[in-house]
């Protein structure tokens, strides 16, 4: 067996797999539930009229997708100068860390000031912690995907540690939670009642950010070359370990600023349970975007959109929610096979 | 007790031997994938769908080998997928795994779900009982800690043995190395790559499987969330710490159990002065730490991570 | 005649538009050496790939005597008796000799390696074809010649019968392509047969009785040697008469680059106390059997590696080890790999064309880049140097090789270099663009650019090259004026002698 490069992609062809890939998953899963004895195809009725059906689903979706779109656009930055951070979840939490030292009265700023403040605080945090095992890979050759992945469980622990310690709150009736931050920190709703954010305006701005920095400048530039061919990049001259930092910085960053958003904009205060997750799925956010800052932010309303929906259909049909968790990991198994097959043709000789 | 002292405990050296027992299998898998080139990071997700289906196996009725046995199997079918899209497919094999490790994790969760939709105490089986090797198992200290173990910690001994004499002594372990390191040198020699690859992902991911399975069927009596905790992960920096060799991956194993045990019984000692975390955390920082020690060394495979495409060179 | 013991019928390849092999027939007698002589691209590589079963042909077939070898089995090749020693020799480096030569002989079943009575056949075939090798050595510590007599091992442990030799010379010196030359005839006389696949004439005037010539995909002569001339050989592999490159005489310039002591370690590879200097409007050529640390070198003056000790001195400035420093001082690098090092293949023309440059001001200003003028710069590369491409966006990996080398050419020569660091500038390319990159070679000398070759091909240096150097394990001799070298003096300094420490 083996692969032959295609000569012409057709549009057919670039349209048609990817989303094959999306029905076999929806196939895998609807299997899934028949297990349950719930059928599949009212299932996945719930499941839409859950994420998207109502206003109330809709914008909870949005509300669901703004952290992911952040940790999609930290994972599809660092993957496209193929630096392997799969440690966003840390970088979540030091970013939220970082707000709450800040955010909880620390800084008794008016808002304009503050947000600023804050934003830049959680992005430092963020891409401190991307930082180390970045140097370690540029420094020692330590392969930063198994140091991101330990600093995930590191940064957990002390989080914890901080929780039951100097960031615990007082009033929290014994819970390892923090502070509320103060209301100049919080993000203002977007719509009155409902739990959508101005964090998400921020994070679609955010994607758009890196999209131009993407297309248009030399970082940009600088970062695809590392990512095609480091070798050839540094013959050239461009500076491979320092490219890599900065992509370290800017990733590690936005991943802060999923922490940031998630504090000062939905939750109001840390707690260990922040992010059920965000980190890893924003990896698979970036891979069904196939690494585009754009397509990121549709990509993560697709996931949110996903677990919103189990959500809602676990608490009527009874299906286990994790049922969403399969759905994602099926879309990126079978999206990054639909992609390989839209370049290449399978030879079975 | 004095910190020093504890190190002169049996408890001690038994209890590094019983957490090692795990990271034995799982670092011998990982250790196998990557000899064939295919780094293999569906190992945690592995670990912990090992861990469910055995316990499962045993909870419904099985005998606790075959709970092994179902382990190691749903280990090697998770090891095909792993090695069919990145062997023969040539996808990203960090985004595979990572993929892989989402998938096994998820599945599992969701069927306990499914087969336990409402409990409140997770259920419990019979696990593994101490085995005790007649004769060796009252020698001090050696003997708690080698002989007064369950079968699944001999099994892991075993192996160690048999991955050891396959790599080196065997027709097929020269293949599998062979195509970690020079992949069209197999070719020339008429080894097809792709069915060595991939049979070798596949050994090592049914490892993996026993050792998740050791988790519940002789760590524990049950099946929780979040049980594989990590493990998987650290497997991965000690086939670094070992050099890609199953003799110093099983050193390297019982040297973290130690550690780990050790720094569980200082916890007790030195609880209230610093706080738990600080301790918990110690594996993984010294799972950091080994990385950056070991890193000057250059004896990986050579293909690891490289896809192989026929005829290209 | 007697039965051939190979045959090759009408083996017909293509790879999309283009057909790499065209109905290709040829056959093989016992005890006889065949010359397969092409060009680079004449399709001399994709037929034995063939008949070796890494590639399947689209039509025909091949037959061992007289049977049908099954297509796309390399074991069928290798249990047929068909044994290959491939130019980019197929080793396991961290591997034993024994472990890559016993690799694939043993049924995978077995519980047990039978290494000891491997060992002892290994040395008794060794001993038998005068082929001395230590069965239990690493294979990264063995030298080029060492590897290449491990891998026709191989072949002769799996009781081959038909040996194709791919470019075997390539890392030769001359003498141990001669004592190579030799070892074959005793092979033939011992009954097996043997396909040498070359595309330099006078080795196949040397070594075969029969030479076969493929261009572009066809088979377009069979001829005894003893009944061709060198230059009908050569016309019949080019087609057309070749262009010779031609270096004027002319007056060096000022020192372009100057190296004093210069020394440099990297893993295995060393630098001990070069001294060089390269004047504008001369060609300093260095030769040296691969791996005795040309590649280091050119690293050094690339900017990628650091010296050491000693000093390196561009055009009266002292250097730093950086690339960017490099191209600012007025270097003009072409790398000994285009497809690692040279260009990114997954990107464009226009973004490979600016790799050295999209920080000056010409291309980008305050951290964004004008990709206009970018795109005018590569279009200019593309109508000056003629390079064939769908346009300046088509990604660099669907360049051929030598429109891929025309780039890099275009890329470094498009701001007058002073000096010209050229590795391996012709390896790999068809004859017309051979002579296309030494033309612009010798084009930048007459605007009194200085050129440091280096090459393997010694036709090439001899050709282009004011003065020649050689170096071995790390070491430089002294440069000497081209008309005072012949091949065979070269030869005997690429082996070592006349070195301080030779061993």
């Amino acid at each position: 067996m083996r692969l032959e490069p295609r000569e012409h992609q057709s549009l057919a062809l670039l349209v048609g797999y990817p989303v094959l890939a999306l029905a076999f998953a929806a196939v895998v899963c609807a299997l899934l539930v028949m297990l349950t004895g719930a059928s599949p195809f009212q299932g996945f009725g719930l499941m839409l009229k859950g994420a998207l059906g109502t206003q109330f689903a809709f914008f909870e979706t949005l509300t669901r997708a703004t952290p992911l779109i952040f940790t999609g656009l930290a994972a599809a930055v660092a993957f496209r100068a193929k630096l392997w951070n799969i440690g966003a979840e840390a970088q979540l939490y030091m970013g939220a860390v970082m707000t709450v030292v800040l955010g909880t009265g620390l800084l008794p700023l008016p808002w304009p000031i503050l947000w600023p403040v804050l934003m830049v605080s959680a992005m430092i945090g963020g891409a401190l912690v991307l930082s180390v095992p970045t140097f370690l890979k540029t420094r020692f050759g330590v392969d930063e995907v198994v140091t991101t992945l330990l600093l995930n469980f590191i940064v957990l622990l002390f989080v914890s540690m901080l929780l039951e310690g100097v960031l615990k709150d007082p009033m929290g009736l014994g819970w390892p939670q923090s502070k509320k931050v103060i209301a100049d920190a919080q993000l203002p709703k977007l719509v009155q009642g409902k739990r959508l954010h101005l964090g998400f305006v921020i994070a679609v701005l955010a994607a758009l950010a890196v999209w131009i920095v993407d297309r248009k400048s030399a970082l940009g530039y600088e970062m695809r070359a590392v990512g095609h061919n480091a070798k050839a990049a540094h013959f050239a001259g461009i500076p491979v370990n320092r490219v890599l930092a900065k992509t370290a910085l800017l990733s590690g960053g936005l991943a802060g600023l999923a922490g940031w958003s998630e504090v000062t904009g939905l939750k109001g205060n840390l707690t260990l349970d922040l992010s059920p997750g965000f980190g890893y799925s924003g990896i698979v956010v970036a891979m069904l975007a196939l690494l585009h800052p754009i397509g990121v932010v549709a990509a993560a309303i697709f996931v949110a959109a996903v677990f919103v929906g189990a959500d809602a259909m676990s608490r009527t049909a009874g299906v286990p929610s994790y049922i969403a968790h399969v759905m994602v990991a099926v879309s990126l198994l079978s999206m990054v096979t639909a992609i390989m097959l839209t370049r290449y043709r399978l030879r079975w000789r | 007790m004095e910190a020093f002292e504890i190190l002169f405990t049996a408890s001690l050296w038994a209890a590094a031997v019983r957490i090692a027992s795990p990271l034995i299998f799982g670092t011998l898998g990982e250790l196998i994938c990557e000899r064939a080139g295919v780094l293999n990071l569906g190992i945690e997700g592995i670990m912990t769908a090992g861990a469910f289906s055995g316990w499962l196996a045993v909870y419904l009725g099985g005998d606790l080998w075959l709970g092994v046995a179902v382990a190691a199997l749903v280990g090697a079918c998770l090891g095909l997928l792993h090695g069919f899209m990145v062997v023969p497919l040539g996808l990203s094999q960090h985004v595979t795994g990572i993929g892989i490790t989402l998938l096994a994790t998820a599945l599992s969760y969701y069927f306990y779900r499914i087969a336990f939709p409402e409990v409140t105490s997770p259920p419990k089986i019979e696990p593994f009982a101490v085995f005790p090797v007649p004769g060796l198992a009252d020698l001090p200290i050696i003997g708690p800690a080698l002989f007064q173990q369950t079968p699944l910690t001999y099994l892991a001994f075993i192996a160690v043995a048999l991955v050891a004499w396959f790599l080196y002594r065997t027709p097929a372990g020269l293949a599998v190395r062979t195509v970690g390191e020079n992949p069209a040198a197999a070719e020339a020699q008429g080894i097809n790559v792709v069915t060595v690859r991939i049979l070798a992902v596949m050994a090592g991911s049914a490892l993996m499987g026993i050792g998740g399975s050791f988790i519940t069927l002789s760590a524990f009596n049950s099946f929780f969330f979040e049980m594989t905790n990590g493990r998987g992960w650290i497997c991965i920096a000690l086939v670094v710490f070992a050099a890609w060799q199953p003799g110093k991956a099983l050193l390297g194993a019982i040297l973290f159990g130690l550690f780990d045990a050790y720094q569980l019984r200082l916890q007790q000692l030195a609880g209230s002065v610093v706080p738990y975390q600080v301790f918990l955390m110690l594996p993984f920082v010294l799972s950091v730490v080994a990385l950056i020690v070991m890193s000057r060394r250059v004896a990986y495979p050579r293909a690891l991570m490289v896809p192989y495409r026929k005829g290209e060179r | 005649m007697q039965h051939p013991v190979l045959e090759i019928d009408r083996i017909t390849k293509r790879f999309g538009p283009l057909v790499a092999n065209d109905a290709i027939s040829l056959s093989l007698a016992r005890g006889e050496i065949l010359g397969l002589l092409g060009e680079n691209g004449a399709g001399k590589t994709t037929l034995m790939n063939i008949l070796f079963g890494h590639y399947v042909a689209d039509e025909g077939e091949i037959r061992v005597d007289g049977k049908v070898l099954p297509p796309g089995e390399p074991r069928a090749a290798l249990a047929a008796g068909i044994g290959m020693v491939h130019q980019h020799f197929t080793l396991a480096d961290n591997l034993t000799v024994i472990d890559n030569i016993v690799l694939g002989t043993e049924s995978l079943w077995r519980w047990k390696s039978n290494l000891s009575s491997a060992r002892a056949r290994i040395r008794q075939l060794a001993e038998d074809y005068g082929l001395a090798v230590a069965p239990d050595a690493q294979v990264s510590s063995l030298s080029v010649g060492e590897r290449q007599r491990v891998e026709i091992l191989k072949a002769l442990y799996r009781n081959a019968r038909i040996l194709i030799l791919d470019e075997p010379t390539a890392v030769l010196t001359p003498q141990e392509s001669a004592a190579l030359f030799e070892t074959l005839k005793r092979f033939v006389a011992k009954g097996l047969s043997i396909i040498f696949i070359s595309h330099k004439l006078g080795e196949i005037m040397d070594a075969c009785s029969r030479v076969a010539i493929l261009r572009g995909g066809k088979l377009v002569a069979e001829r005894k040697v003893s009944d061709v001339t060198r230059a009908e050989l050569a016309e019949l592999m080019v087609g057309r008469p070749i262009p010779k490159p031609k270096a004027e005489p002319q007056s060096p310039g000022n020192m372009v680059l100057s190296l004093e002591k210069a020394s440099a370690r990297r893993g295995s590879q060393a630098l001990h106390n070069i001294s060089l200097e390269v004047l504008g409007g001369e060609v300093i050529g260095i030769a040296g059997v691969s791996g005795n640390g040309q590649s280091l070198l050119a690293d050094c003056i690339s900017g990628t590696w650091a010296l050491s000790a000693g000093s390196l001195v561009v055009d009266g400035q002292t250097s730093r080890a950086s690339p960017r420093a490099m191209v600012e001082q007025g270097v003009a690098r072409i790398p000994e790999d285009r497809h690692t090092e040279g260009m990114i293949g997954d990107m464009s023309i226009t973004e490979n064309a600016v790799a050295e440059r999209y920080r000056s001001s010409a291309f980008s200003s305050r951290g964004l880049v004008d990709w206009r003028k970018a795109r005018v710069f590569a279009e200019s590369i593309i109508s000056k140097y003629d390079v064939k491409c769908p346009g300046p966006e088509a990604r660099v990996r669907l360049l051929s090789g030598g429109n891929m080398q025309k780039l890099i050419l275009g890329r470094v020569m498009a701001h007058d270099p002073k000096l010209i660091l050229a590795n391996q500038p012709t390896r790999g390319l068809d004859v017309g663009a051979v002579a296309y990159v030494h033309e612009q070679l010798l084009a930048a000398r007459k605007r009194g650019a200085g050129i440091l070759l280096i090459s393997e091909d010694l036709d090439e240096l001899l050709a282009l090259s004011d003065k020649v150097a050689v170096m071995f394990k790390g070491e430089l001799s002294a440069p000497m004026q081209r008309q005072t070298v012949t091949i065979s003096s070269l030869g005997l300094l690429m082996a070592g002698q006349g070195f301080s420490h030779a061993a």
